[in-house]
């Protein structure tokens, strides 16, 4: 077991809109997670408080809070990482949803957003049919590969001024996913997703300044995925499939 | 405005920017080389007067200006303003007939 070497200074929103920034004092510990410490503090300080957490290992995407003034996601948040000699830790709900309690948010608009941009795949075969054979070294097969990994985290979302902006913008991780499928040879829509993903509310709101990529914990390039949709629209567009 | 609509205003305002930019590096080289024996207006205008290649370059300038500056304060005045509705889209194809106008109006005043 790790000693504690000292106590952080855990700052943690309380409240839904409206709230505050309650304090709790924290054992340092080595190879601490910001998660950790959220669930130090309801364990042992406050039942009271709500947060989401389901994995604990990156892979799920539930566990996304502010840190610092940074979104994050917080089982693969090193304490170490975020917290400078002083110890002191700010945890605030992410940025651009609408807070339910303390540190939980509704992502409802998230995942509709995910469905508006045509998110889903439309096979074209059946179950009588062979296999697809797609080459892992096509070019659109590497599209995929480059976009594919996301975790639904919505840290992008929360880090995109756009969507700030503009309540209506679809939003990086949607925009990511829509790419994933125009660039998937089996999907059989398109010209309707190419359609849902074109004008101010979609990738051509899009600023390219990269918050959503500077902060995806995937390392993941939404960035990239609506400039390839920009592309492929234009495209659409000038050829009369849009 | 449908989707099909919005990426053609779109590409048009890139395919303008790209007109831009040759426009202003020609008109700032020209500019910097033609002050710098001290040309007077009256030289200048000797020298665009009759001049087809200046005329057709500036009628190009104005036309890009044209199309390129309402299509990107719609954007701007979408995202910061708010203001979405088919009236804007109104007020500025007014704003680009105006800039169209005012523009070939000058070189007009520069080839007569
Ligand atoms: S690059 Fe686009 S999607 Fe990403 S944060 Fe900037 S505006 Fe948002
Ligand atoms: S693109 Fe990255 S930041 Fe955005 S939801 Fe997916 S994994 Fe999270
Ligand atoms: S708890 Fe699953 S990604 Fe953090």
């Amino acid at each position: 077991m790790a000693e504690a070497v000292a106590t952080l200074a855990v700052s943690v929103w309380r409240g839904g809109a409206e709230g505050r920034f309650v304090g709790y004092a924290v054992p340092r510990r080595a190879n601490q997670t910001v998660l950790d410490v959220v669930t130090y503090i309801q364990q042992r300080l406050d039942p009271g408080l709500s947060y989401r957490f389901a994995c604990r290992v990156g892979m799920c995407g539930s566990c996304a809070m502010t840190v610092n003034g940074r979104p994050r996601w917080t089982c693969r948040t090193h304490v170490a990482r975020v917290a400078g000699a002083d110890g002191r830790i700010e945890i605030a709900p992410l940025a651009n949803l609408p807070v339910i309690k303390d540190l939980a948010c509704d992502l409802s608009a998230f995942f509709d957003k995910w469905a508006a941009a045509r998110g889903s795949f439309v096979g074209t075969r059946t179950r009588r049919d062979d296999f697809a054979r797609v080459s892992p070294a096509a070019p659109q097969r590497r599209a995929v590969d480059a976009a594919i990994e996301c975790i639904g985290c919505a840290v992008c979302y929360a880090a995109c001024d756009v969507v700030a902006w503009n309540p209506d913008y679809l939003g990086p991780a949607a925009l990511n996913r829509a790419w994933t499928l125009v660039n998937d040879e089996r999907d059989g829509a398109e010209r309707a997703r190419l359609s849902a993903v074109a004008g101010d509310a979609a990738c051509h709101a899009c600023h390219s300044h990269q918050s959503c990529t500077e902060h995806c914990p995937k390392s993941l390039s939404p960035t990239s995925s609506i400039a390839g949709l920009k592309r492929r629209t234009g495209l659409a567009a000038l050829t009369g499939k849009i | 405005m449908g989707p099909r609509a919005e990426v053609l205003l779109w590409l048009a305002q890139r395919a303008s920017a790209a007109v831009l930019a040759a426009c202003v590096a020609i008109h700032l080289a020209t500019m910097i080389y033609a002050v710098q024996g001290g040309l007077s207006a009256a030289e200048i205008l000797g020298r665009t007067r009759g001049n087809v290649s200046w005329l057709a370059f500036y009628a190009v300038f104005v036309l890009a200006a044209a199309i390129h500056a309402p299509i990107g304060m719609r954007s701007v005045i979408r995202e910061i303003v708010g203001w979405r509705s088919r009236s804007l889209d109104l007020a500025l194809c007014a704003f680009a007939v105006a800039i169209a106008w005012l523009g070939w109006r000058a070189i007009a005043g520069l080839f007569r």
